[in-house]
């Protein structure tokens, strides 16, 4: 019955999709449904070729990790994916001829930008989150991710997200809201997916053998429900009509500006802080053999954290037509969450009390601790450039850009990678990764990558600060705008090698992984007293 | 899941008797340094928002005990600055152009503020060392080859009004045909070749001899009946070697059949008046003024 319900279901999908494809008023639109008749198409024609089969029973007694297999193998392609543009657009900044006229206008920069931020921050970074949550969530609670095949869908439906996110970019469906860009049948589509990540991740947690919730858990927890908050919040809009990609958003004005940044920065805030700081609460321990530093300081900093980071959007409108109340406040709260962020630093490096030894031995703590070490930097920096007088300076210009990188490529890459080299091996039944010597390249070449793009950022940022406000002394502008482009030509070129460093890691690591994973056999692992246990008497006993 | 606490060998602390998947939790106290400087950190923020303006109210919100507003700060700072030009803003804008010499401190006053009006509005199309963009049709304004005029009423004019654009009535205006609706690609190829010949470069004699007829009934009323061009009509010198869009046989070929349509904003609608006088006053002495 379920199967010719299931058939019938793909059948309306697919027949909707198929008019949506043709009757469409643009292009992105018209892609899009042409891909959800496909897959629902071929979903349709699988499932009628199931029936009267009878079915390989599922043994569903053990961990669920063939979904967190194949999140980590799609974490480490969009990784590439996601470098490989941002390389790719770097070198347009320097090199504005590598904007191709005969790529115009799908592969000009402003085109690329938000494929690049979306693949970093979305796909790879929100692959990590979910491959990672649903690997710690198991092993936390000792249970299994509830749900069934529900996990499947967040996993496939996710993967359908970031394709139609990114090739929406390329041709020109976007809402021209920074990391908020994809149109609303998109949104939709990611609100139904984050919905089911949530209730996969509650209901392992509902049915979990621990009494307490460990901290990894509220971490990922909060970044999970409050995502789903902002994404819906910032996304509010009426599509122009139901078979385009257009839409309008439902606030207007500075309110608009006022709930991006408000989304913005809490983006920021819970999914590249808190989801990261869950993931570092179980790979950091897990990795150095010890226990978390202080107990204590986890449920004070998470708190503060949750409640202050919530306010701090307004800083990244101060001086415009935001009223001046809702700046200082965010300001200050900004300020205020300085302490709160280095928390969950101490904890980690803390943590390390008695292994600081395994620095010397082990590259991947060598990667979680400087991940932490550029956690700490940008979490000082940030408070910093929130203060009205540095932000007069820093705002618009290019230190902005290397602020974010060294919070991106130093702390969610770093730990992300940590988190790879953990799992791997571990998922695929090996002593260790393939080869560890090529981590090592890895960490070298990944950190000097990062310290080439953040030191040239932070030059050209301030010059051309400097060079914006310079005024003679009748008080007259001294350099045109082009000529502040112009300066920062040989800083361009720096930060482009640098994103080559850490591009050329990030390849090595993927082909170590491949060596690894070729090497070994998917491992099933059962949860310490597994709940299959209450079942069965005996083995509890 | 032991709820048992015990003490970790290596640092002598009590763990807190939780375990998940072997991960235990330390009894550690909150550093202190940590915390002071949080309690610091919040002390400061409820100050600095009793100072400033902050707490949202139900019309409006707290202004703070300072008074400050960016707006205000703002608004002094360029207050002062005028403050401090105001004789000089004063005499430029009354001054008559012709007549202010160029030792007078108004002067120099006037060429330093047109630099900046320049960078600010006009390098985007005519870069920022005033040289122009010859492919686009941006005019080069440092040398003597003036379209509309060179002289400091010429150039005050063409700034104030702008060139071909729709909001400015005064606006100076002319607008060459699309000879490519008019003639046939073979008579365009020979006016070309004439329009060649005219500023010295390779071109087929022949061609350029019937050339000249069509030039001399086509295209003479506004170029003039050599190509000196004729600048009430803002049409360009044909025999010289200077090229708005490009002298060469092609682009002479594509702006003789399609014809140029450059656009200039009227800045009278934008700048001051001291400024558009300071930007004249700049550009007439970049090197080609009359």
């Amino acid at each position: 019955m379920w199967d010719y319900v299931k058939l019938i279901l793909l059948g309306l999908v697919a027949l909707v999709a198929a008019i949506a494809a043709d009757w469409g008023h643009d292009l992105a639109y018209k892609l899009h449904a042409a891909l959800i008749m496909l897959i629902a198409g071929g979903m349709f024609i699988w499932q009628l070729r199931q029936i009267g089969e009878t079915r390989a029973v599922v043994d569903d007694t053990g961990y669920m990790d063939n979904v967190v297999r194949a999140g980590v193998i799609a974490t480490g392609f969009w990784g590439v994916v996601g470098f490989l543009a941002g390389v790719f657009i770097a070198f347009q900044l320097a090199f504005p001829g590598l904007n191709f006229d005969w790529g115009q206008p799908f592969t000009n920069f402003g085109r690329l930008r938000p494929l690049h931020t979306s693949a970093v921050i979305f796909a790879f970074g929100g692959n990590a989150l979910i491959m990672s949550s649903f690997y710690i969530v198991q092993r936390t609670c000792g249970a299994r991710l509830w749900g069934g095949n529900t996990a499947w869908f967040v996993f496939w439906g996710y993967q359908l997200f970031i394709v139609m996110a990114a090739t929406g970019y390329l041709l020109g469906a976007t809402q021209s809201k920074e990391y908020a860009e994809p149109e609303w049948y998109v949104d939709i589509w990611l609100t139904i997916v984050w919905v089911a990540f949530l209730v996969v991740y509650m209901g392992t947690i509902f049915k979990r053998q621990e009494k307490h919730i460990y901290v990894a858990n509220w971490f990922l927890l909060a970044f999970i429900i409050t995502v789903a908050m902002l994404h819906i919040v910032n996304n509010l809009s009426i599509p122009v009509s139901l078979l385009g990609s257009k839409s309008v958003q439902v606030f207007s004005g500075v309110q608009d500006a006022m709930t991006q940044w408000w989304y913005g920065h809490n983006a920021v805030g819970f999914f590249l802080t808190a989801g990261f700081l869950g993931m570092m609460y179980y790979f950091v321990p897990k990795q150095a053999g010890r226990p978390v530093y202080s107990y204590k300081l986890s449920i004070i900093h998470f708190w503060a954290l949750i409640f202050l980071y919530i306010w701090a959007g307004p800083h990244h409108l101060h001086y415009t037509a935001l009223p001046d109340w809702a700046s200082t406040l965010g300001m200050v709260f900004s300020i205020i969450l300085w302490m709160p962020s280095w928390g969950g630093m101490i904890n980690g490096l803390m943590t390390l009390q008695g292994a600081w030894d395994k620095l010397r031995t082990d590259p991947i703590i060598r990667m979680m601790v400087i991940s932490l070490a550029f956690y700490g930097m940008s979490t000082f920096e940030g408070p910093m450039m929130s203060i009205k007088a540095v932000n007069s300076l820093s705002h618009y210009t290019d230190w902005t850009i290397g602020h974010v990188h060294s919070g991106a490529l130093g702390w969610n890459g770093m730990i992300t990678f940590g988190a790879l080299y953990f799992l791997t091996p571990r998922l695929w039944g090996r002593k260790q990764m393939y080869s560890m010597a090529a981590i090592d390249w890895h960490f070298w070449l990944a950190t000097i990558g990062i310290v080439l793009y953040a030191a040239s950022m932070w030059v050209t940022g301030i010059m051309e600060g400097l060079m914006w406000r310079e005024v003679d002394a009748q008080g007259f502008l001294v350099n045109s705008f082009a000529d502040t482009v112009s300066a920062k030509f040989p800083m361009y070129v720096v930060r482009g090698l640098g994103g080559v460093l850490y591009l050329t890691g990030a390849c090595i690591m993927v082909w170590n992984m491949w060596m690894t994973i070729r090497g070994g056999q998917p491992v099933r692992v059962a949860p310490p007293a597994a709940p299959v246990a209450a079942a069965q008497p005996v083995q509890a006993a | 899941m032991a709820d048992k606490q015990e003490i970790d060998d290596v640092t002598g602390t009590d763990t807190t008797g939780h375990e998940w998947d072997g991960i235990k939790e330390l009894n550690n106290p909150l550093p202190r340094w940590w915390l002071w400087t949080f309690y610091g950190t919040v002390v400061w923020g409820l100050a600095y928002t009793i100072a400033y303006p902050a707490w949202p109210l139900i019309n409006s919100a707290t202004t703070g005990l300072l008074g400050y507003s960016t707006r205000a700060e703002v608004a002094e700072r360029i207050a002062e600055v005028d403050a401090q030009n105001a004789e000089l803003t004063e005499r430029l804008a009354s001054a008559d152009l012709a007549t202010l010499a160029p030792d007078d401190p108004a002067h120099r006053f006037g060429v330093a503020g047109g630099a900046s009006v320049f960078l600010a509005h006009c390098s985007q199309c005519h870069g920022s060392g005033a040289a122009g963009v010859q492919a686009a049709g941006y005019p080069n304004l440092l040398d003597d080859a003036w379209l509309w005029g060179g002289t400091l009423e010429d150039i005050e004019y063409t700034v104030r009004h702008g060139i071909r654009n729709e909001t400015d009535p005064d606006a100076r205006w002319s607008e060459m045909p699309a000879f490519g609706d008019i003639m046939s690609d073979e008579e365009i190829g020979q006016t070309v070749e004439y329009v060649l010949s005219l500023s010295g470069q390779d071109h087929d004699a022949a061609m350029a001899e019937q050339g000249m007829v069509w030039f001399q009934e086509q295209c003479s009323a506004c170029h003039g009946d050599n190509g000196e061009g004729i600048r009430e009509l803002g049409a360009p010198t044909l025999n010289d070697a200077i090229w708005l869009y490009g002298g060469d046989r092609e682009t002479l070929i594509e702006t003789v059949t399609y014809s140029r349509f450059g656009v200039m904003p009227a800045w009278g609608q934008r700048l001051d008046e001291e400024e558009i006088k300071a930007v004249t006053l700049y550009l007439h002495q970049l090197g080609g003024g009359e």
